[in-house]
């Protein structure tokens, strides 16, 4: 490979099951040193590519360089290289969160004080040096997902995948997750992540793309693709549910740059939000509530889908 | 952050050897259960058939036992009866539930492992188990009187071949199985009717001349003819290379199956 800096480098890569076509021929490259992520909904191809990346499902077509090197291959060289956090938790439950370590560290053939040196960090890194000789069965969701991210860092990898980090994770755990993935960022460690949370896809990535039934619909940074696919203000209008279609109609003709009239809110995309809700009220609407907010990724994905992203 | 080279183990250990020591490690949690089944077993087995009901059988003559105690007919017949029990227990649950419920192997698959050396690593571990129970169930025999001739010791590795023949196509078929009732019925339509009629506890001449043909097929019966006849020292050397090839086909063929269960299960 010409540029050394290209971790990874994928042209029409493909995954198909029987007649499901899980990853449509997409392209996209990683450079070291980035955030990079896969933002889309559940089923949109994103965990079939982290596994193709991770070199445990073979691709169907399409190219996909790792490392320089071929998964079909050389997948133990390239996973030597590799720190995976999965989607589902795979620790020992029947194990101590020290025995987890130094059996993973042991499949990367490290030695034993060397694993035992970088666990005490590690733990350290995760807030769970009180519990290194717990067994993990009772540790809570957040802190068997702090493990796993150790476990994922034991064989410094140079790159660290992983699949939706913070899923089924609640609101607080899930900020300590962030916190600890935001160190790792700044400490220069190359990140792929998949979400289906764009405040995660906003908080972490310097880059990312949008995927939609196995394909790629856009490709930036989220400044970028707020940029290029939304508007600076979203107003957003809730009314009764028997006023909404009403207020709808009357809504047509405001000079929105575009309307979106979900199921149980309208949202007026614009320069202005607030000049905006003088104009909805200069007709004599009266919402219920009205909500002025920057736009997100959300709003760049349902102008991309239609859809929403966290249905 | 830095390439992890320099940490690297400078021994070149082969990825199976990995996974063994993970089997181990794992096993450190568990070992005192299995020891004391692993002596407990042999005990109450050789207490109450062999000395128990064989005090009934001696009484009647032994001839169609070859003129030998029935004890001693029955010892290595269990040694080699226990040993595919040994396999059977190691091959199903610990396996399935490495891939089904704590998701292990797929912890392990994304480290530089591949799946044939979780299964390799595992028949390791396996392998380790039987000569483990066998030379406890072997230290038992020769406590009980129950050994003829100074060939017994090579019933260690007979009988660690004949547990072989089951855990490979076992393990094989466990990495296909999508429930676990799966194995309540391999033990009970397949385990414990070779366990009865493969000649442990009474010899197949004793069987219908039709059923016959059944038992000379099942691996256990060769497992159990090698044993008994290394044991009490009639061993022929045509006799027991026909049994112990036998047991090695079906070893390896066992293998080539799993090759296959564990990359089709796991790299999907």
């Amino acid at each position: 490979m010409a540029d050394p800096d290209i971790l990874i480098r994928a042209r029409g890569l493909t995954k198909v099951f029987g007649d499901f076509t899980a990853v449509d021929g997409i392209d996209f490259q990683l450079s070291r040193g980035e955030v990079f992520g896969f933002l889309g909904p559940n089923g949109a191809g994103k965990s079939s590519t982290m596994r193709m990346i991770g070199c445990v499902s073979p691709r169907s077509g399409g190219e996909l360089t790792i490392l320089g090197l071929d998964p079909s291959k050389d997948g133990p060289a390239i996973r030597a290289r590799l720190g995976v956090v999965p989607q589902e938790d795979t620790l020992d439950v029947e194990l101590t969160v020290q025995e987890n370590l130094l059996v993973y560290g042991r499949y990367f053939g490290l030695r034993r004080d060397v694993i035992r040196e970088r666990s005490t960090k590690l733990l350290d890194f995760v807030q769970l040096t009180e519990r290194a000789d717990d067994e993990v069965e009772p540790l809570s969701g957040g802190m068997k997902r702090r493990l796993t991210i150790a476990r994922s860092l034991i064989s410094e990898p140079e790159i660290l995948l992983l699949d939706e980090p913070t899923t089924g994770l609640d609101p607080q755990a899930r900020h300590v997750v962030w916190d600890r993935l935001y160190r790792l960022k700044q400490q220069g460690v190359t990140l792929v992540l998949t979400t289906h949370y764009m405040d995660e896809a906003e908080q972490l990535c310097d880059r990312l793309v949008v995927m939609d039934r196995g394909k790629i619909a856009a490709e930036g940074s989220p400044r970028q693709l707020i940029e290029t696919y939304s508007t600076p203000e979203v107003l957003e209008l809730r009314f009764a549910l028997d006023e909404q279609e009403q207020a709808a109609e009357k809504l047509a003709d405001v000079t929105a740059e575009r309307t979106e009239v979900l199921a149980d809110r309208i949202l007026l995309y614009t320069g202005d939000g607030e000049a905006m809700l003088d104009a909805v009220r200069a007709r004599g609407l009266e919402p219920a509530t009205s909500l002025v907010r920057r736009s997100t990724l959300e709003d760049v994905f349902l102008r991309l889908t239609g859809r929403r992203l966290e249905d | 952050m830095a390439l992890p080279v320099a940490g690297q183990s400078l021994r070149s250990q082969s990825y199976a050897v990995r996974q063994f020591r993970f089997w181990l490690t794992n096993y450190r949690r568990t070992w005192r259960g299995t020891i004391y089944s692993g002596v407990l077993n042999p005990v109450l087995y050789l207490g109450a058939m062999g000395l128990g009901l064989g005090t009934l059988v001696d009484k009647h003559g032994t001839s169609s036992l070859g003129g030998v105690s029935y004890l001693a007919f029955l010892a290595p017949g269990l040694l080699a009866a226990s040993a595919m029990q040994t396999a059977m227990g190691e091959s199903t649950y610990p396996v399935y539930g490495s891939v089904k419920w704590l998701k292990t192997y797929q912890a392990a698959i994304a480290s530089p492992l591949r799946p044939t050396d979780l299964f390799h690593g595992h028949l390791l571990w396996t392998t380790a188990r039987l000569v483990m129970n066998s030379v406890v169930f072997l230290a038992v025999m020769a406590a009980f009187g129950a050994i003829q001739s100074a060939w017994a010791i090579a019933c260690l590795p007979a009988a660690v071949l004949t547990g072989m023949a089951f855990a490979t196509p076992i393990e094989a078929y466990a990495m296909t199985c999508t429930k676990d009732t799966s194995f309540a019925m391999l033990f009970r339509f397949g385990i414990i009717p070779l366990f009865l009629f493969s000649g442990t506890f009474f010899p197949i001449s004793q069987l219908p001349a039709y059923v016959r043909p059944l038992a000379y097929i099942t691996p256990l019966w060769h497992g159990v003819a090698l044993c008994r006849t290394l044991s009490l020292g009639t061993a022929q050397l045509g006799g027991s290379a026909v049994h112990v090839g036998y047991l090695v086909l079906v070893t390896a063929l066992g293998i080539v199956a799993g090759n296959r269960t564990y990359v089709r299960r796991l790299y999907a």
